[in-house]
């Protein structure tokens, strides 16, 4: 009952005059309550609270024929191929370079990232992708750089070589 | 005294009156939840960027390779529509454009969207759709963007991924994008917890201090 313990209606008088009994003007406000808490219920339910994150990605214009390429010192260069199985596979460098492996945990790829970039100020980070990868993979090494403040990285197409350097490393 | 024994009178006003003011709130700020065709578990990232509430079109891309499109937006549907059926020359029933305004994703090609439009919503629902192609031979994603942006030129895209959805399709998508000169969209993540995600708030703090 939505009004507890009241006084019942207009119950009689002791020792008073018998009168016409007045219809109690309280009103059983129980289903009325039942029903705001179910809506209520229903909706608190229903209702999306926590909004999706979203990750802003701007990707470079494609070059078009006779533009100028910026020329890049490959020692800045830091290659990272994301593989099957969340490996990502990494080397520095372009000519005969060392490819090692790492994952990607706090003491995998992000120390590495971290170490480079102490090292390197001008370091360029190139993300390529094997068709194996899975999306998250890419999400998370993105977040990498976000976390460790790497400015300058693109995710590039992947090339023949790349492939062939990966087998070869056999890890 | 019959009420000697009972308990003291509580007034329960005040507390049905909150209650409606809650049911107030939620009624109005509620939007449900859409019915999606897919159900997309989306990677985590400490990104904390949100994504606008109007005048979004998100491509989902799920596991299975297949390639979602949807855009919000009641007259943006409606005029999205009108313009793919001019391009496809497919002529769509007031019926058909109705369901389209009000469904959300599409996963079928353009060829099959006047029958799938036609479905009752229960068969619709039902029905597993094949997705939007997207090769470079036939891509109508391209297409779908296109109209969108065309119908509402202040839109935003955001691709959904789910975690497992392979890279491949990604990329497909993403060349859709750049393609068409759309260089800048958003990747719907998760919100990411732990120390990784504290860190990263700072980073992201002292950047935008930078700037």
């Amino acid at each position: 009952m939505a009004e507890l313990g009241g006084g019942g209606g207009g119950g009689k008088k002791k020792g008073g005059k018998v009168r016409v009994k007045k219809s109690s003007t309280r009103i059983d406000m129980t289903p009325m309550v039942d029903l705001a808490f179910l809506l209520l219920t229903f909706f608190v339910m229903t209702t999306t609270l926590n909004k999706p994150q979203a990750m802003q990605v701007t990707m470079p214009d494609k070059p078009k024929d006779g533009d100028e390429q910026p020329e890049v010192n490959e020692k800045n260069v830091l290659t990272l191929v994301l593989g099957e199985n969340d490996k990502i596979y990494w080397y520095m460098g372009i000519t005969d370079p060392k490819v090692e492996v790492a994952d990607f945990s706090a003491t995998g790829i992000r120390k590495v990232l971290l170490e480079k970039k102490a090292e390197l100020p001008k370091l360029i980070v190139l993300i390529k992708s094997m068709d194996e990868a899975r999306y998250k993979n890419m999400v998370d090494i993105l977040d990498e750089m976000n976390i460790s403040s790497v400015q300058r990285f693109a995710l590039v197409d992947i090339t023949p070589v790349d492939k062939e350097l990966v087998k070869e490393s056999q890890l | 005294m019959a009420n000697f024994r009972s308990a003291p009178p509580i007034d329960m006003t005040p507390m049905v009156d909150l209650a409606f003011l809650l049911v107030t709130f939620f009624m109005l700020t509620a939007t449900a939840i859409p019915d999606e065709p897919v159900a997309v578990d989306t990677p985590s990232s400490v990104s904390i960027i949100q994504i606008p509430e109007t005048d979004v079109i998100t491509i989902t891309i799920d596991p299975k390779k297949r390639v979602f499109f949807n855009v919000d937006g009641q007259f943006t549907r409606a005029a999205l529509l009108d313009k793919i059926s001019e391009r496809y020359g497919i002529a769509f029933t007031e019926k058909e454009k109705r369901s389209f305004v009000l469904m959300s994703s599409v996963g079928v090609p353009i060829g099959s969207l006047k029958q799938f439009l036609g479905l009752d919503p229960e068969k619709r629902k039902a029905l597993e759709q094949p997705g939007i192609p997207v090769d470079s031979l036939n891509n109508e994603l391209a297409d779908w963007v296109l109209q969108a942006r065309l119908s509402n030129p202040k839109v935003r895209i955001a691709i959904k991924g789910d975690s497992d959805a392979d890279y491949k399709t990604v990329k497909k998508v993403v060349n859709t994008l750049m393609d068409r000169k759309v260089n800048r969209f958003n990747l719907i993540t998760n919100m990411e917890k732990g120390p990784d995600a504290a860190a990263a708030l700072a980073n992201q703090q002292k950047e935008l201090g930078h700037q």
